[in-house]
């Protein structure tokens, strides 16, 4: 379209066109009035969504009028995905016909905005002049633009009976080129208001409950010396003793700025009462409007105003905290409409009804997964507690409860108790707000299909589908309880590969890498050849059932893979006593102040866990290999020593390649000894991963391993193996001489070789991307289990050295990225969902395809 | 990876012509390449009284894994090729006959051009296999070698270790024959036959010509083999299709691997010994028709198979067309591609494939797909969770999904003393976690249906003992709340719902609306 040919120096003046700054925008006109310049003039390109656009898009032609059905799809597709994703959104189109206005203001509604309508309405000459200039347009018959007029003109009167929220109208040229849209905050949206924020839950009356309260919280007055903010989550009314001074107080709160409210649903009913409108006196309302009768009117009309301004929720604090009375989900979070509002009130229920006819609460919280706190009131519970970031706050004061807030940033919770009953409860309080347990259940849209995992340490970790649904498979079938898991062990990459002859890995390769990697000092320990097992002691049942919400068990003690280690809980359960004493005597609950402790360690021996695979494998290539070279062997000396010429090497090879399998035989054997219930059985603990609100993951491997020595020492059991360990400067040549020494004697005394970490645990390197946590350095003996009796043949081990890291040292950054974010989601209190996201995450990407020898 | 052949003779027939039967000079050593190493013919004692030959086959065990790795770990056709450390070097396999055939590949024909007479009569034999993989153990080996004409047939196990005599006896063990009744090249073919047969394992894929080479090797004994059915059935079993399920459960041996478990204890979710369509188990049918029936009387047209393994009954439920939506969902991938297959999913019209559905899903986690049905079935399900876990499945099911219809059924473990198969103590499948009485079950069903508001009613499926009961049972939950359609407007107060909230009375927004909608 042409520009609109303008006035110079026009005496119209400005004309402001208030447009919410969340809403679908409906421009309204014939062809030719001047749609797409106004909207070019005041709004970003990509926010306009023309109908010609989309015509040309489905038909190559944007004047194809076949093509309009098809281009109208396309149009409301890419508004509704707009409007869904929270963007400010414009139609170009005529618009000129009801149907295809409902249809607009339809959409506007699913997605919760408001519709707002501009109509451009200047004469018929300026449209068809318009018109006359477009090539494209040149042909388009005289009755169209006339047609369009008739058909806005019918329809004009009725936009906002449509539904369109505000509708502006601009009748000339002149109108048009002096209007300015200028956008508007939503109620709701108070995301610059920072706090402090002291949430205070249902009061009902309570008059001198609130009154403590705030003093409790430090308000003078109704005011906080230190600037803090009250939000009440609104129910302020009816049941109790004096709903006109609380009512008094939070009006004069909000008044002087000091506290913001959103009304509950009997701030609703009473406003409506106070309207003259028709309702029960019920539930509790007759208490309030007696009371409110004592009052003079113009308290009363003081009220009605308050009620009637209220916005049902409020999203604060940068949009990190969301306040309503009844909870919210998060797609109704800073949105507008009618059910938003009534969501926000009154909650959802399922449609169905319980024992007593009463309509069943949707259990919103259990689903909630969104960014944003909500902090909410509404269901009386005994007590609150924190729901996939969600809380509520209505702890019954008027039924002889509490009454409550939550100081935000802090999180903390503050109460005090009722000073009676003033109300007895229709029926006992339920004793879950709705949803239950803490963050149960999880849900399959937390860990199915392509995921991609934000971590602190190494940004976003990516799971592909294939690898999520062999983990949904395992985590499903065999895992322990995912409350009882907080983490599985990342995959650990070997050294890089060693040159020294005769050696697949040495330890100078690895020390010369941390230097590399800037790390200069690093431990050595020893590995330990059994199973990895995790093991989670809560001091006792109650600990676990209060921090873990399970009932019975005192902990877990499971696999690299979430099984549990011994298919008889009672074993567990005595593998966990053992390490709770060990715990206690050492004095690690006090030490580390908490009632719980993740421990990361090796079971032994090899043979308990993993005996099918050692007879179904590994005995049986020994026992494979223990019959078939004597007979072989004998038949080549029989042949040589009677005169057959040529045998000689294959005589030598032979008895090699014997003496490799009985060498093969030797090495599995030193990691396999019968045990007797727990008689034989050792657990090696090589780190504590996390207690009570800490991640101990980042602690020092020499703080650890003291704390794992004095638990090994008060272990009367013998259950607890000491780990062997030698730190080693990497800069210094006699440190590193001395640490392969070590590893060398270590390894020739049959153990399974080493692994090295930096001292400082959690490292990074120059580009801020974490080091590798650790490298392992297996024993030259060991190897043969892993690639077979003949490894270290030197045309089999030049081969073998071609063997590439790369993807298992990636992989085992993204694994330990990942266990790190489960273990700080886990410090951190965050829902049960958000630990078992990285958890699930580290055993899907045990599914991708690496080497298994590496 | 190695076998002696010996013969006896006399000054007139000297055993030395065992050289010229087998084209290899006795006073040689000779090396031939084949694909998997170097197989040496070497005769250990070679007099006019006694010669040996032996074949021994030098495996390069890195190249082996390499090889078994470009097929696709867990892909390979032989399951020991896709291990690292393997027996294939040490174990008389599909490897040694390959080489023995190669090697001898005349005197497998049963010619020579030196002693044609020779080759065409019986010969004194001993044939020493010191490690033959058996599966199937010592009997079977007797059962394939007894019927062909040895005189002797020695069979004796190989110890698993030595150091850990509890562990047993192990797959292997040495073989010696014995017997003047038969041709070399009989020996040679039988050999080429039954060693893979006995490894149940072959490291090359069978193609469409194997038929014909078994039926040249075979030429003489196997038509009359009592045992020829095992034979056939193992020689050709390795096809292609069953390539095509290893390499889809890739992701599973890894996470097999990484715990140090065979794959098979993580990925039995396919069994395929109990395919009910190949061979009919009665008890499955009842079961289905059980189950059918209950969901017709619930008047149910959206169903669920919740744990639809190989989709039996998916294909039982669309022969309905009352069923106008049936969902298929399984934890297990490999189920499901087993069960697409069954269905022939990718062949089926449109409007039939509209009305069904194969998903992956977990009833361990909510599923916002499983709600808005009409009923669920957990046939066989709920006994493959840990029972700590199982808590979870009841409120996914009963809780989350909430179909109005539930059907459950299990194994009645009392039932499990009526089968004969059944070793006393012992669970109908290796992966049932527990199986329940009557009286266990029913006080499971009833917590579940109070806790979550359904009724539920018991059925016997099978035929009901009066002493047991029947070996499966069935429970039919009902919901028993009413669904109301509620109008987010009401005033759906803390306890009640008296007060009906709405000011308008028309269509039209009020004012007073207007303004709550912009209050949002």
């Amino acid at each position: 379209m042409s520009d609109p040919t303008t006035v110079a120096g026009t005496t119209e003046e400005r004309r402001v066109l208030p447009v919410t700054d969340l809403s679908l925008v409906v421009l309204v006109g014939a062809t030719g009035s001047g749609k797409s310049s106004f909207a070019r003039r005041h709004f970003k390109p990509t926010e306009v969504v023309s109908s010609d656009f989309c015509r040309g898009l489905v038909a190559d032609d944007e004047n194809d009028q076949s093509a309009s059905k098809d281009a109208f799809d396309v149009l409301h597709y890419i508004v509704g995905k707009r409007l869904a994703a929270g963007r400010l959104t414009v139609v170009d189109a005529t618009n000129v016909q009801r149907e295809a206005r409902r249809q607009l203001v339809q959409l506007a509604r699913e997605h919760d905005v408001l519709p707002i309508a501009i109509v451009l309405d200047p004469p018929e000459s300026v449209c068809r002049e318009r018109n006359a200039l477009r090539a494209d347009r040149a042909g388009m018959p005289d009755h169209v633009v006339p047609r369009h007029r008739r058909e806005l003109h019918r329809g004009l009167r009725g936009l906002e009976r449509e539904g369109f929220r505000k509708v502006h109208v601009l009748r000339s040229v002149a109108e048009t080129e002096a209007a300015e849209v200028r956008l508007e905050r939503r109620f709701n949206d108070l995301r610059h208001l920072t706090g402090p924020f002291d949430v205070i839950g249902d009061i009902h009356g309570c008059r001198s409950e609130l009154e403590t309260l705030l003093g409790r919280l430090g308000y003078v007055d109704g005011a906080h010396p230190e600037g803090r903010t009250a939000v009440f989550v609104g129910d302020l009314v009816d049941r109790g003793p004096d709903s006109p001074g609380v009512l008094r107080r939070v009006m004069g709160m909000v008044e002087a700025g000091n506290a913001l409210c959103v009304p509950g649903n009997h701030e609703n009913k009473l406003g409506r009462w106070l309207k003259g409108r028709k309702v029960q006196l019920t539930h509790g309302l007759a208490e309030t409007v007696e009371q409110l009768e004592r009052e003079p009117e113009e308290f009363r009309t003081r009220v009605r105003e308050f009620i009637d301004g209220l916005v049902s929720h409020y999203v604060l604090d940068g949009g990190k905290l969301v306040v309503c009375h009844a909870g919210l989900p998060e797609k109704y979070h800073g949105r507008t409409s009618g059910r938003v509002r009534s969501h926000a009130l009154y909650g959802d229920t399922t449609g169905e009804t319980d024992a007593f006819g009463l309509p069943v609460r949707y259990p919103w919280a259990e689903e909630y997964r969104g960014r944003a706190t909500v902090v909410y009131g509404h269901t009386p519970v005994p007590t609150t507690s924190w729901i996939n970031n969600t809380i509520c706050l209505d702890t019954g004061a008027v039924f002889g409860g509490r009454m409550t807030a939550l100081r935000w940033p802090e999180r903390e919770l503050v109460d005090v108790p009722a000073e009676r009953v003033w109300y007895e409860p229709a029926r006992p309080l339920s004793s879950d707000v709705p949803g239950g347990h803490q963050g149960r259940p999880l849900d399959l849209a937390d860990v199915h299909g392509r995921r991609t995992v934000e971590t602190r340490h190494l940004g976003n970790v990516a799971v592909r589908e294939e690898n999520a649904a062999a983990a949904l498979e395992v985590m499903s079938r065999f895992a322990v309880d995912p409350r009882l898991l907080a983490y599985l062990p990342p995959t650990m990459a070997p050294t890089p590969t060693a040159k020294a002859e005769g050696f697949l890995e040495h330890p100078v390769e690895a020390f010369a890498q941390y230097r590399s990697d800037g790390v200069e000092r690093v431990v050595c320990e020893e590995k330990h050849m059994g199973s990895r097992a995790v093991a989670l002691v809560c001091r006792d049942a109650d600990a676990a059932r209060e921090r873990f919400g399970v009932d019975g068990p005192t902990g877990a003690l499971h696999t690299r893979t979430g099984r549990p280690f011994f298919d008889d809980g009672a074993a567990t359960e005595q593998v966990l006593a053992r390490l709770r004493t060990a715990i206690g005597a050492a004095g690690l609950w006090e030490e580390l102040d908490t009632a719980w402790l993740l421990l990361d360690g090796e079971l032994m021996p090899w043979s308990l866990k993993s005996g099918g695979l050692l007879r179904h494998q590994y005995a049986a290539v020994g026992a494979a290999s223990g019959a078939v070279f004597p007979a072989a062997v004998g038949a080549v000396e029989a042949a040589v020593a009677r005169g057959v010429e040529g045998l000689g090497g294959l005589l030598a090879a032979q008895r090699d390649r014997a003496a490799d399998a009985a060498a093969f035989t030797e090495a599995y054997r030193r990691y396999c000894w019968p045990t007797e219930g727990l008689d034989g059985v050792r657990f090696a603990p090589f780190q504590l991963l996390a207690g009570r609100g800490r991640s101990l993951a980042g602690v020092p491997h020499d703080v650890q391993l003291g704390w794992l020595d004095r638990l090994v020492e008060h272990d009367p059991t013998g259950l607890l193996q000491v780990t062997r360990r030698i730190v080693v400067d990497t800069g210094d040549e006699a440190s590193v001489r001395a640490g392969t020494d070590w590893w060398l004697e270590l390894t020739g005394a049959g153990g399974e070789g080493m692994v090295v970490k930096p001292l400082a645990a959690l490292v990074e390197d120059g580009a801020g991307r974490p080091v590798q946590p650790g490298v392992k350095v297996r024993g030259r003996e060991y190897l043969r289990i892993v690639y077979g009796p003949e490894y270290t043949r030197p045309e089999n081990l030049a081969r073998l050295r071609q063997r590439s890291l790369g993807h298992k040292r990636s992989l085992a950054l993204r694994e330990y990225a990942l266990g790190l974010e489960g273990l700080e989601r886990m410090a951190a209190g965050e829902p049960l969902w958000r630990v078992h996201e990285a958890v699930f995450a580290v055993l899907a990407l045990e599914s991708e395809p690496v080497d298994p020898r590496l | 990876m190695f076998l002696t052949i010996s013969t006896t003779g006399t000054p007139e027939r000297p055993a030395t012509d065992l050289g010229f039967l087998l084209h290899k000079h006795p006073e040689r050593a000779q090396a031939f390449p084949t694909s998997h190493g170097i197989a040496h013919v070497l005769y250990p004692e070679a007099t006019a009284e006694r010669c040996t030959a032996a074949l021994l086959l030098e495996v390069d065990p890195v190249a082996l894994v390499r090889r078994g790795k470009g097929k696709g770990r867990g892909g390979a056709p032989d399951a020991a090729l896709a291990q690292y450390v393997n027996d294939r070097p040490y174990a008389a396999s599909s490897l040694l006959a390959v080489a023995l055939a190669q090697v001898f590949k005349t005197a497998l024909h049963g010619a020579c051009r030196a002693l044609p007479e020779r080759a065409a009569a019986p010969l004194p034999l001993r044939i020493e296999v010191p490690v033959l993989p058996a599966r199937g153990g010592a009997e079977l080996v007797r059962e394939l070698f007894g019927p062909l004409g040895w005189t002797t047939v020695d069979v004796a196990p190989v110890a698993l270790d030595a150091q850990f005599p509890e562990w047993g006896d192990s797959r292997y063990v040495s073989l010696v024959l014995e017997g003047g009744g038969l041709r070399l090249a009989d020996a040679l073919n039988q050999l080429y036959v039954l060693l893979p047969v006995l490894d149940d394992a072959k490291h090359y894929w069978v193609a469409p010509d194997e038929v014909e080479k078994l039926l040249r090797a075979g030429e003489g004994w196997l038509a009359s083999h009592p045992r020829r059915e095992l034979i056939t059935t193992r020689y050709l079993a390795r096809r292609r299709s069953l390539a095509r399920e290893a390499s889809e459960r890739l992701e599973l041996v890894r996470l097999a691997e990484a715990e140090g478990l065979d794959v098979e204890d993580v990925d039995n979710a396919v069994d395929e010994a109990r395919d009910t369509e190949e061979r009919p188990v009665p008890l499955a049918v009842h079961r289905r028709e059980a189950i059918l029936s209950a969901l017709r009387s619930a008047g149910a047209a959206r169903v669920l198979d919740l744990g639809c393994g190989q989709g039996q009954l998916v294909q039982e439920l669309l022969k309905d067309v009352r069923f106008t939506r049936i969902v298929g969902v399984d934890v297990s991938v490999r189920a499901l591609t087993v069960a697409a297959r069954r269905l022939r999913l990718e062949r089926m019209g449109e409007r039939q494939a509209s009305r069904v559905e194969l998903v992956q899903g977990s009833l361990t986690y909510t599923d916002k797909r499983l709600g808005g049905y009409d009923a669920a079935v957990l046939s066989e399900v709920i006994e493959h969770l840990d029972l700590p876990r199982l808590p979870a499945l009841e409120y996914a099911v009963f809780g989350s999904a909430r179909p109005r219809t539930v059907v459950v059924t299990t194994p009645n473990v009392e039932y499990n003393a009526r089968w004969d198969s059944l070793p006393a103590g012992h669970v109908r499948h290796h992966d049932h976690r527990f199986e329940w009485s009557r009286a266990e079950f029913r006080k499971w069903a009833a917590e579940v249906a109070e806790r979550y508001g359904y009724a539920v009613e018991f059925t016997p499926v099978g035929p009901d003992d009066p002493e047991v009961g029947a070996p499966t049972q069935m429970g039919v939950f009902t919901r028993t709340g009413t669904d109301t359609d509620t109008d987010t407007d009401t005033d759906t107060d803390t306890h009640t719902n008296t007060d009906t909230g709405t000011d308008t009375a028309t269509a039209t927004a009020t004012e007073d609306e207007k303004k709550k909608e912009d209050r949002a």
